[in-house]
């Protein structure tokens, strides 16, 4: 089958939409079938070669936070020209409600288009006032996959339709193996940090806090921080005598991120919400790290309610501090929940994922002469 | 020579309740020219937000530029108070990407009703400019007038707090600027 995919966010930037649509698409590859990927990314910068880049991203605010989109006139004009040449059987377009890509793709194209939704929100103001906007190109979709229950209610909430669950998938061997990194744990006594910094629905503040009670009764407790953000707000919001115990190692490419999920003793996941699935989760879990993760709904599913990971009560220091320390304290206790999370994760591999994906497109394609571009509404 | 002393002393408290009651005016005139400063501000932050909204619902975009922009006026329209600092930076920061794209101008003047919004646009990004400048100086001038000694001993300004600033990223787009 020939796949069209469509990422709505920066190609370069790590981020958990970013690494379906590469495993994903991968996968497929994998397994016999055509993919090209279109993506906002700088026209030079080293893609994979099933990646089309559509030109650089903006950041704008939306929803929230500060996002890296790409809109406008020039990016709908490349995604016509993508869709005209690439002879699509399917159109695959992930968040087509946030104003990127996906939402130009429903625009100019005609044909079998799936979409995926990602995201979850309690309540968005953002998408209130979206939703009569996107309602023709969202009408264009034939088939809708939610990641999650919790991005599926979102769907239903806000937009109206249903969609099938189709969770996320993660490379399991890809993580299975890593060396630590020099300077670092399992030595009992490291804390790890995935995600944007500056993001605060990723919780990082939350961890900060939670740190400086813990710093002063464990001499030896360290802090590693990997993921984009700028590192002096961050180190700002440590107290000055705890600062060498806190490490920043930015953006971090695939290998480092792999072994940075081998140097912790808890890989703390403390997000206040939005998340709707939480790909750092299964990652951390493929590489057996002991996770301690906020108990927002999504966390606890992939998380078996506690079994394979601990959980903590969303956006409180004190008991991130109160659980860390209980973990940090029982070596016993991160064995077990090693193992459990190892387990746990094989349901979501990307080998099983990308097979039911498939048969969403086969459902969807079924007597279609394939995308074409549409003319201008 | 003690009727010249209560003549002088008579004066004087003459002479300070004069002044008191001049300070207090001014303190008063202080006061209302911060409330139409403020409406004023508050007409020009509902406008933005108004034009953007219009221009997002015009069809004339593409569907993400309407919703990226749409999305940040919905927000700036409806924050509570304490929110809305913030949301006016944030469409501030949504106009400028918006507007900034290559050719926006030109592809936005081809439509008919694109010339019209676009000056709308122009006008109601620099009332934001000009009315919060003139709020935040009628603002600066009544903090310093509260906050002498006269009016703080005698309470002239009666139980108000000091009036805040409004303080928000309102740059204009530089093809706006320029334009």
């Amino acid at each position: 089958m020939n796949v069209g995919i469509v990422c709505p966010y920066t190609w370069e930037v790590p981020g958990g939409v970013q690494a379906h649509i590469r495993d994903l698409a991968e996968a497929l590859i994998e397994d016999g079938h055509k993919v090209s990927v279109i993506a906002p990314a700088a026209d030079d910068a080293g893609l994979p070669s099933y990646v089309t880049p559509a030109g650089r991203a903006v950041p704008v605010p939306y929803n929230g936070s500060v996002a890296r989109l790409a809109f406008g006139f020039l990016s709908a004009n490349r995604v016509r020209k993508w869709i005209r040449e690439g002879g699509f059987d399917v159109l695959h377009v992930h968040e087509p409600a946030v104003p990127s890509l996906g939402v130009l793709a429903c625009w100019v194209a005609r044909g079998p288009i799936v979409a995926t939704f990602h995201a979850s929100y309690e309540r968005s103001r953002a998408m209130s006032v979206a939703a009569p906007m996107l309602q023709s190109a969202l009408e264009k979709i034939t088939g809708r996959i939610a990641v999650s229950e919790a991005a599926r209610k979102t769907l239903v909430e806000h937009l109206g339709g249903d969609a099938v669950l189709i969770p996320n998938g993660v490379t399991v061997r890809r993580y299975a193996e890593g060396e630590p990194l020099p300077g670092w744990g399992p030595d009992g006594d490291v804390i790890g940090f995935l995600g944007r910094m500056d993001e605060p629905r990723k919780g990082l503040a939350v961890l900060l806090e939670a740190f400086a009670l813990l710093a002063p009764e464990r001499p030896r407790l360290r802090l590693l921080i990997a993921g984009p953000g700028d590192p002096d707000d961050v180190l700002g919001r440590v107290p000055r005598e705890y600062r060498d115990r806190v490490g920043l190692l930015g953006m971090v490419s695939e290998a480092d991120k792999v072994r940075a999920y081998h140097s912790v003793d808890v890989f703390c996941a403390p997000n206040l919400g939005g998340e709707s699935f939480g790909i750092v989760l299964t990652e951390a879990m493929s590489a057996g790290a002991p996770i301690l993760a906020s108990d927002i709904p999504a966390f606890r599913r992939v998380l078996d309610d506690g079994q394979a990971g601990a959980l903590f009560t969303t956006g409180d220091p004190a008991a991130l501090a109160r659980e860390a320390a209980r973990l940090l304290d029982d070596p016993e206790r991160r064995a077990k929940l090693s193992d459990e999370a190892r387990q746990a994760v094989w349901k979501y591999d990307w080998s099983t994922v990308a097979r039911e994906v498939v048969r969403v497109y086969e459902t969807v394609t079924h007597a279609s002469a394939g995308v074409v571009e549409d003319a201008l509404p | 020579m003690t009727t010249t002393l209560i003549l002088v002393a008579a004066v004087v408290v003459v002479l300070f309740a004069v002044y008191v009651s001049w300070r207090a005016g001014r303190l008063d005139r202080l006061h209302i020219r911060l409330e139409t400063a403020q409406a004023a501000l508050d007409a020009a932050l509902l406008r933005r937000a108004a034009v953007c909204l219009e221009l997002a619902g015009s069809r004339i975009l593409d569907p993400a530029t309407s919703l990226v922009l749409a999305a940040a006026a919905h927000e700036a329209r409806t924050a509570g108070p304490d929110e809305r600092e913030h949301a006016e930076s944030d469409l501030s920061r949504t106009l400028r990407a918006v507007v900034d794209q290559e050719r926006f101008r030109e592809k936005l003047a081809e439509h008919p009703a694109g010339a019209a919004l676009l000056e709308e646009l122009d006008t109601a990004v620099a009332k934001v400019v000009y009315s919060r400048r003139f709020y935040n100086n009628a603002a600066a001038v009544t903090r310093a007038a509260q906050r002498r000694w006269l009016a703080r001993t005698l309470h002239l300004a009666g139980h108000t707090d000091p009036p805040r600033f409004f303080d928000i990223d309102d740059e204009p787009p530089e093809s706006l600027a320029s334009g």
